[in-house]
């Protein structure tokens, strides 16, 4: 008897051991965040709202609210228009190379946004390349037409149009293609099956996606970074960098209020679309039989080409654009055969020490990023999926946050944090560290998930066959858990990495000379006129990023489902 | 009200190898009850959904009410159909669900509340009528389905294997319920299964498919009496007929070492032969053929007793009140025995085989 239960204690121990990884975790992930509540409400002044209305009452502030929301609101538009539409069709119609057309609907969300901001300038406006090249430029002197409202709205529209897609595709999935057939018997046809059953069934999803690209939108910081800063029309993250940039940590009481306030949207946007999710497996009756496959007859080849035409225009033409620019000897100078040359590329990847640091810089963190949160997700979501307690649900239910908040608002939490860490001297600020840990808390979510959902999908009887066969623990993990996880962790790595390679918003925020990212240099670039070595830069991150999407893409068969984002 | 021909109708799913389904001829008359059966994959729902326009015609036609319909979209077929997983609209109430078919031929709204009203009434749906489909049972779900069906008064009704869903017991009162409304709506009605006790429960005609082709068509009594081909013997009964390998010469029929001597040759047939006897043909006798039993299965109001004759596996359906022993001596009663080919496995000689007077050969 008592033996028994000292082996259960000596069996277990490692397991106790394993969970206190999730202290850890709660710290980074959560610490942060929390400090910057504490920031919010007056810490270290007695607890006062006082701060909280002044900073509100303010004009500025006012404002940058209302621009945040119409910017993010018209986005949101755009990406519905989009994202619907092209969720519609994948999923309900017999199109051909249906994947091709997703991967290349996926690029945009991959690429930064300072990049994609970039690119459609370069196409677009007086001093377009592309336009120049062929002749149909607006006269010199007339303005950038996506330096306003509207063409901040776009950009995030065309962003963020794979979340709506995603979301809403996942839930056509989910109707049984009999109750389009019930319905096509009982006389509906076309657009009224449509409208009167595939509609209303599937508006959750859509209201789901919606409410998750709004926040999404609203945390964007790139693309008003680009278009707005010069045109003098600031978003709340826009307002939040200037403030900081231009004053430094003094003002971290006030902006850390406006973090709250972005916060504030972005939380109760996210509840919205959980709510929604909730709701739409509730009323499918039966089971979901064959997936639908309308046929669309003739009209196949003319809806194939108008989506491939709208491809080319969101993504082909502004990357040409882009790459157009990046080969001209000077800014503005037409690009012909005679004219094209690789010297931007030549400085921005081997000469110049700045980009040569952020490439480094970028990659040293996405790389140690990865590696760390492999090696932390791996145990993570093995006790939480064989040994799950109120508090590994509690953080499996809170790491999603990092990731959800606004880059600024975790940017803001990590500057409080760490600037002075508590019951120490040390600062992380002005360090590459402060950037590392900010990644992090904010991508552990996107490697977890992938883990989760391969651990989620092994038999535990196998573990117990190994267990018995005298394996402990750290064996069992090593030699079982882990080949069996290792695709879809090697796969959530690579996603980090993307990620962590396309970051600005965060390290806009917490960068220092020597610690720059490469998305503040191309920000830093654009912004003082190096426009070619800009462009030269963003296509060499965006052909990286396509190579990298492009291994996941082809490893992707071989996966779990729910490991690929953009995959069923 | 409507007949329904179907002609010489092929399907070649695009992307696979061959026909799915092959040169089906059927004329369906009006009113009548025709089920489809056959094992898994041998295209019972393909022929339906060809009939009810949810799949293409890749050969042939299709006819209702003399008019073809290879061309016409589902809608205008003028015929409903209930599905395996009842394909309830989940966001419209049961009323919603069953006015929806009408609704879209803009039919009356008075026309449609009086149909809802009468459907309700004869399925007992009217406590429900209020309800989301997610908040009924399944026996409930089912009814809200015929009654989906029933509204349109179409002209057929057509069925995929609407009680699969449901448990053993609530399946044979749904099966009742179905006979009978079809019975007083005189509706044309083509109904699909798997189910072998089923199809002939509610037949008029079966049409027995296997592997795309029909095997045979007939009442179910002509079919569990005159099986046309090894396939349909097997397949329709329970348990299925015993077959086994024997050889005719004249009034003889040599099963290994053992014979039965018939009362009369059977006609048209010499040498190897499939003999096939239901079990509940076997009877023990006095003389006979010599029976090693195996296995017992108690039923209740009989008993299944296994065993074999001669190295051969047979199965004989015997009343409880049968005294049972290691071996007995059997003989097929009446016009018992049905003789197939050996390669083709089709029905061969007199139907109505003979008398027996059997004898064991030493
Ligand atoms: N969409 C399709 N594409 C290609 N082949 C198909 C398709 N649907 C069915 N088949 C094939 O056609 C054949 C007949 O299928 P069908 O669904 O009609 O069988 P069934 O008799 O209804 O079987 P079950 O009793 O299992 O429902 C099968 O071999 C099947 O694999
Ligand atoms: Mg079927």
């Amino acid at each position: 008897m008592t033996s028994a239960v000292a082996r259960t204690g000596v069996g277990r121990s490692p397991d106790r051991l394993i969970s206190l990884l999730l202290l850890p975790v709660a710290l980074i992930a959560l610490g942060p965040i929390l400090r910057l509540l504490a920031e919010g409400l007056g810490y270290g002044e007695g607890l006062t709202f006082a701060h909280v209305g002044e900073v509100m009452g303010r004009n500025s502030t006012r404002i940058a609210l209302w621009h945040s929301l119409v910017t993010a609101g018209g986005g949101t538009v755009i990406s519905v228009l989009i994202g619907a539409a092209f969720a519609f069709v994948v999923a309900l119609t017999d199109i051909r190379a249906k994947a091709a057309l997703v991967f290349c609907l996926m690029i945009p969300m991959m690429i930064p946004p300072q990049i994609t901001a970039l690119a459609w300038m370069q196409m677009m406006g007086p001093s377009s390349v592309l336009l120049k090249t062929l002749g149909i430029a607006p006269p010199m002197g007339s303005p950038q037409p996506l330096r306003s409202a509207g063409g901040i709205a776009l950009l995030l529209g065309i962003q963020h149009a794979a979340i709506v897609f995603l979301t809403l595709r996942a839930g056509l999935r989910m109707i049984p293609a009999d109750l389009v057939e019930a319905a096509r018997m009982s006389g509906a046809r076309g657009w009224r099956v449509w409208g009167r059953i595939v509609l209303p069934l599937s508006l959750p999803s859509l209201a789901a996606g919606a409410a998750m690209t709004f926040v999404t939108a609203l945390g964007n910081f790139g693309i008003p970074a680009m278009l707005g800063i010069p045109a003098r029309y600031s978003t709340l993250p826009t307002l939040i960098y200037q403030r900081l940039t231009g004053m430094g940590p003094s003002v971290l009481p006030e902006v850390a209020v406006l973090a709250l306030l972005i916060g504030a949207v972005a939380i109760a946007g996210v509840l919205l679309s959980r709510l929604m999710l909730s709701r739409r497996s509730l009323g499918l009756v039966g089971l979901s039989g064959r997936p639908l496959a309308l046929a669309l007859g003739s009209a196949r080849i003319w809806v194939e080409a108008g989506l491939w035409a709208f491809i080319f225009l969101i993504l082909v033409l502004p990357l040409l654009a882009l790459l157009a620019t990046s080969l001209v000897p000077a800014y503005g100078v037409p690009l012909t055969f005679g004219s094209a040359t690789f010297d931007a590329w030549n400085e921005v990847l081997l000469r110049q020490p700045v980009t040569r640091r952020a490439y480094a810089n970028s990659l040293l963190l996405a790389g140690l990023a990865s590696v760390i949160l492999m090696a932390v997700a791996l145990p993570l979501a093995w006790v939480m999926s064989r040994r799950p307690t109120i508090w590994t649900r509690a953080v499996d239910t809170l790491v999603d946050l990092p990731y959800a908040l606004p880059g600024v608002v975790l940017a803001i939490a990590c500057i409080l944090a760490f600037m002075r860490i508590p019951f120490t001297g040390i600062t992380l600020y002005g360090t590459l560290w402060i950037i590392l840990i900010a990644y992090l808390a904010r991508f552990l979510v996107v490697m977890l998930r992938p883990v989760q959902a391969a651990i989620g999908q092994l038999d535990p009887a196998m573990e117990e066959a190994a267990a018995s066969a005298g394996a402990r623990l750290g064996r069992r993990l090593w030699r079982i858990v882990l080949p069996l996880a290792a695709p879809s962790a090697a796969a959530g790595a690579i996603l980090v990495f993307l990620t962590a390679v396309n970051e600005l918003t965060v390290s806009a925020l917490l960068w220092s000379s020597g610690t720059e990212t490469l998305g503040v240099v191309i920000f830093n670039l654009e912004d003082s006129g190096e426009t070619v070595m800009a462009s030269a830069l963003a296509m060499s991150i965006v052909v990286l990023v396509i190579a990298l999407m492009g291994c996941v893409q082809i490893g992707a068969a071989r996966l779990p489902k729910g490991v690929v984002p953009w995959q069923n | 009200m409507a007949s329904i021909d179907i002609t010489g109708v092929s399907k070649i799913y695009p992307g696979a190898a061959g026909r799915s389904v092959t040169g089906i001829d059927l004329t369906i008359a009006d009113g009548e009850f025709i089920v489809l059966v056959g094992p898994s994959g041998c295209g019972k729902s393909t022929l339906l959904r060809m009939v009810a326009g949810l799949e293409d015609i890749t050969e042939g036609e299709i006819r209702i009410a003399g008019r073809r319909v290879n061309d016409l979209e589902p809608a205008d077929r003028d015929i409903a159909m209930v599905f395996q997983n009842y394909a309830l609209y989940p966001h419209m109430t049961v009323r919603e669900n069953m006015a929806y078919g009408l609704k879209n031929r803009k039919t009356p709204r008075d026309v449609i509340e009086a149909r809802v009203a009468e459907a309700a009434r004869m399925l007992e749906l009217g406590p429900y009528l209020d309800r989301k489909p997610r908040a009924l049972s399944g026996g409930q779900r089912q009814r809200v389905a015929m009654g989906r069906a029933i509204v349109r008064q179409p002209a057929a009704f057509l069925f995929d294997e609407p009680l699969s869903n449901l448990d053993a017991k609530l399946r044979v009162s749904m099966r009742g319920e179905i006979r009978r409304l079809q019975k007083r709506l005189g509706t044309t009605s083509i109904y699909v299964t798997h189910d072998q006790l089923e199809a002939m429960t509610l037949a008029d005609r079966l049409v027995v498919l296997n592997g795309g082709r029909i095997e045979q068509v007939g009442t179910p009594l002509d079919i569990y009496h005159h099986p046309a081909s090894t396939f349909v013997a097997s397949f329709i009964g329970s348990p299925a007929m015993n077959l086994i390998d024997a050889e005719v010469s004249g009034n003889r029929v040599v099963i290994g070492d053992q014979a039965i001597t018939l009362a009369a040759p059977v006609q048209g047939i010499g040498g190897p032969a499939v003999l096939g006897i239901r079990a509940e043909d076997l009877h023990p006798a006095p003389s006979g053929l010599l029976f090693r039993v195996d296995l017992v299965e108690e039923l209740g109001a009989q008993r299944l007793v296994h065993g074999h004759v001669s190295g051969q596996g047979l199965t004989l359906a015997l009343s409880p009140a049968h005294p049972l022993s290691e071996t007995m001596t059997i003989a097929p009663a009446g016009p018992a025995l049905h003789f197939f080919d050996v390669g083709t496995g089709r029905r061969i000689g007199d139907t109505a085989a003979a008398r027996t007077g059997a004898g064991v050969m030493a």
